[in-house]
């Protein structure tokens, strides 16, 4: 996975040429965006809700260790078995060896970012296990070969013709896009199969709550209840920062996540998973494995970059992010699109691999204002963009551009020798107001520039002329 | 008369190089405000284009001068939403590791500017008389309307001078502009700008006002041939009330 700057313009382009995914994508982030509005307007103290949460996650992470050995020491009373896992790399490991220990050749899935960002399902193709998405997007997606273009909207950049079209194939009828019935009916029966037939569940977790070693899934299909209680081995892969110590704050990330997400009060299901079934259970799964997976994460906490680890995934900056709105998920290359993917995509992943994604943003702070953490997200950037610069990964020719301009703006004579010449430079291509620039040297493609003006205001003050216009 | 107030001008140098006339018509509003204006020559850059593109040398060498130059004053305007930001969030953000210039730097801060919030909030002033009625809309610049949070402002006055506003579905979606970034991501930026003028035109009004320079040379290299005119602020304002 990469996002150098050729590549992100590249796909951006053609996500911005793709008139259809366009559509898809005005129309799924409009309704996110409207939702999550009023449905924020109905709390009458969001605002302090928003301030109390960002204290209860900041606090969190300030213990991160400590509230998650109390997670590992409650999970593990309960029966399930904590593994820690210090990379992708070895949280692959540890789900294979699970599957390999139990002879498992078919997973059910639901969402889950994390096993994206480690590339799981590829890790288990490789030794032979498949593993299916249950998560109506994520099966869209899969059977599209593609991935999530959004962190909870997976599917976001196709319409529900698409979406027809790779049901039909799969399921061998022809569907109609615009009976929804039938459409999810069918989905139904394709995945239903598969829970029944699946040897182990695959979840992410939304939450881990420490007091009683619990994970929390949120959905709003009810997949994630089939994948995590009818197979015999259910496997959660959680990011370690998604630890909350008490049910009291788990209540408030909750009622934040499901309106910031999908402008819900609640999400239709809300799963909590503590340990496998007991003995007195009708039903329920036999071993439950949680996996804590660092990524990266640890490495974060302390610096300047700890506050993203407050996130909660909940996909509003997303719906509200301009460039997101126009480039789409995919030019990202990333599990984690948009503004808040800009930022914990280079930190997670690599620095230099997603190089253009700092620079995805015109800063214009809509991520920030939408946040249920109140996440600084522009200020992230720029201390990114500062790194680069500190590390030395900017290019050359752009380095001495910007330091010998602002060697110039510092000296004021200088900078009115250099306008001057610019001015007369620029002469033969200037009209209107505008620079005439041939599209293949105007690094604004179709955009005009601006040209310099005959005179500029300093002369004008210079000269007197506004005294005289008094 | 009683003694006139002084006030700096910190013109930008998007305004001092390529679109002065808005700079001309600052000057206007402010002296029919009643004020004195000054325009210290040393001025050329506050910064802000290598803060947001990582250059924090050469942003901290430009603002400890921008703040040499202006601390003098007793008020500093600017006709930019966003370069009004860059002298009051970032400087005493950028400056914070240096405790006299973090000191001199919140002192700037404090009496710094956007001009529609000085005409209305610090001037207390009213365009009087009777105006044409223009149709209008008005860009929120992202900067002036997140991170300083005047909104109200420049809607006052634009209404006050005549002005019929018909609000955009999204009034405070960036335009595309981000700096470096219009450059750095032509595509996404002009589909960005693309949406704005595609809102601003489904109002149906002839022009689409906006208190940033960036905002308006960004907006005004797609608009040719559309159906709508983009102005700045200042010479709106200046132009209905003269």
């Amino acid at each position: 996975m990469t996002a150098t700057f050729s590549e992100f313009r590249r796909r951006a382009k053609s996500a911005i040429e793709d008139l259809r995914l366009q559509g898809a994508l005005d129309d799924g982030t409009g309704k996110l965006w409207e939702q999550r509005r009023l449905t924020f307007e109905e709390l009458p103290n969001s605002d302090a809700m928003r301030d109390h949460f960002k204290l209860i996650r900041s606090a969190t992470l300030r213990n991160l260790a400590e509230h998650l050995e109390t997670f590992e020491r409650n999970a593990t009373a309960a029966g399930a078995k904590v593994h820690w896992a210090r990379d992708g790399a070895d949280a692959c490991e540890i789900v294979l060896g699970i599957a390999q220990d139990h002879g498992v050749k078919l997973v059910t899935k639901s969402k889950s970012m994390v096993t994206e960002e480690i590339h799981l399902n590829e890790a288990l193709a490789d030794v032979g296990v498949q593993a299916i998405e249950t998560d109506l997007g994520e099966y869209i997606v899969q059977l599209a070969k593609e991935t999530p273009s959004h962190i909870i909207a997976p599917a976001i950049h196709k319409t529900r013709h698409q979406a027809a079209e790779l049901l039909s194939r799969e399921s061998g009828r022809s569907l109609s896009p615009d009976d929804l019935t039938t459409l999810t009916g069918e989905a139904r029966k394709l995945l239903r199969e598969r829970f029944l037939t699946a040897g182990m569940g695959v979840s992410g977790g939304n939450m881990l709550v420490a007091e009683t070693g619990s994970v929390v899934l949120v959905t709003n299909e009810g997949n994630a209840r089939m994948v995590t209680s009818v197979p015999p081995i259910h496997v959660a892969m959680v990011g370690i920062e998604k630890v909350v110590p008490t049910w009291d704050a788990a209540a408030i990330w909750l009622s934040l996540l499901a309106r910031s997400a999908s402008g819900q009060p609640l999400s239709i299901y809300t799963s909590v998973i503590s340990g496998p079934a007991r003995a007195e259970d009708p039903d329920g799964t036999g071993e439950v494995h949680i996996v804590l997976l660092d990524n990266g994460r640890s490495e974060l906490a302390g610096t300047k970059y700890e506050e993203v680890l407050q996130c909660i995934r909940c996909g509003a900056c997303l719906n509200v992010c301009p460039v997101y709105r126009e480039a789409g998920g995919h030019s990202y290359d990333s599990p984690y699109p948009g503004p808040i993917g800009a930022v914990v995509t280079p930190l997670l992943l690599g620095r230099e691999s997603h190089e253009a994604l700092p620079h995805a943003s015109s800063l214009c702070g809509a991520c920030k204002d939408v946040c249920p953490v109140r996440i600084d997200l522009p200020r992230m950037l720029l201390e990114l963009r500062a790194d680069q610069v500190e590390e030395k990964t900017v290019p050359w020719s752009e380095r001495k551009v910007e330091e010998t301009g602002a060697f110039v703006l510092k000296h004021e004579k200088l900078m009115r020798f250099m306008t001057k010449a610019a001015r007369l430079a620029q002469r033969p291509l200037a009209r209107n107001g505008r620079l005439r620039l041939p599209r293949r040297l105007n690094p604004a493609l179709e955009r005009q520039l601006p040209a310099l003006a005959k005179r500029s205001f300093r002369e004008m003050w210079k000269s007197g002329e506004l005294e005289e216009k008094r | 008369m009683t003694q006139s107030k002084r006030v700096a001008l910190c013109v930008t140098c998007l305004v001092d190089q390529v679109v002065p006339e808005v700079g001309v018509a600052t000057v206007q509003l402010l002296r029919r405000a009643g004020h004195d204006v000054d325009f210290p020559e040393a001025q050329t850059c506050c910064g802000q284009p290598f803060y947001n593109s990582g250059f924090r040398d050469q942003a901290i060498d430009l603002a400890k001068r921008t703040i040499e130059i202006f601390e003098p004053f007793d008020a500093v305007v600017l006709p930019s939403g966003s370069c009004a930001t860059m002298i009051r969030v970032e400087y005493p953000h950028l400056l914070e590791e240096w405790h006299e210039w973090h000191h001199r730097a919140t002192e700037l801060a404090e009496k710094t500017y956007e001009l529609s919030e000085f005409l209305v909030n610090r001037a207390e002033w009213s365009p009087e008389g009777e105006f044409e009625q223009v149709r209008l809309t008005y860009h929120d610049s992202c900067h002036m309307c997140r991170l300083l949070g005047v909104n109200d402002e420049p809607r006052q006055l634009l209404e006050r001078a005549g002005g019929r506003i018909t609000e955009m579905s999204e009034s405070d979606r960036c335009c595309g502009f981000g700096g470096l970034f219009s450059v750095r991501m032509p595509e996404v930026s002009n589909a960005m700008t693309g949406e704005k003028l595609r809102q601003a035109c489904d109002v149906g009004v002839e022009t689409l006002v906006t208190s940033d320079p960036g905002c308006l040379t960004q907006m005004r290299g797609l608009a040719e041939g559309s159906s709508i005119k983009v102005e700045h602020i200042a010479t709106v304002l200046e132009e209905i009330t003269r």
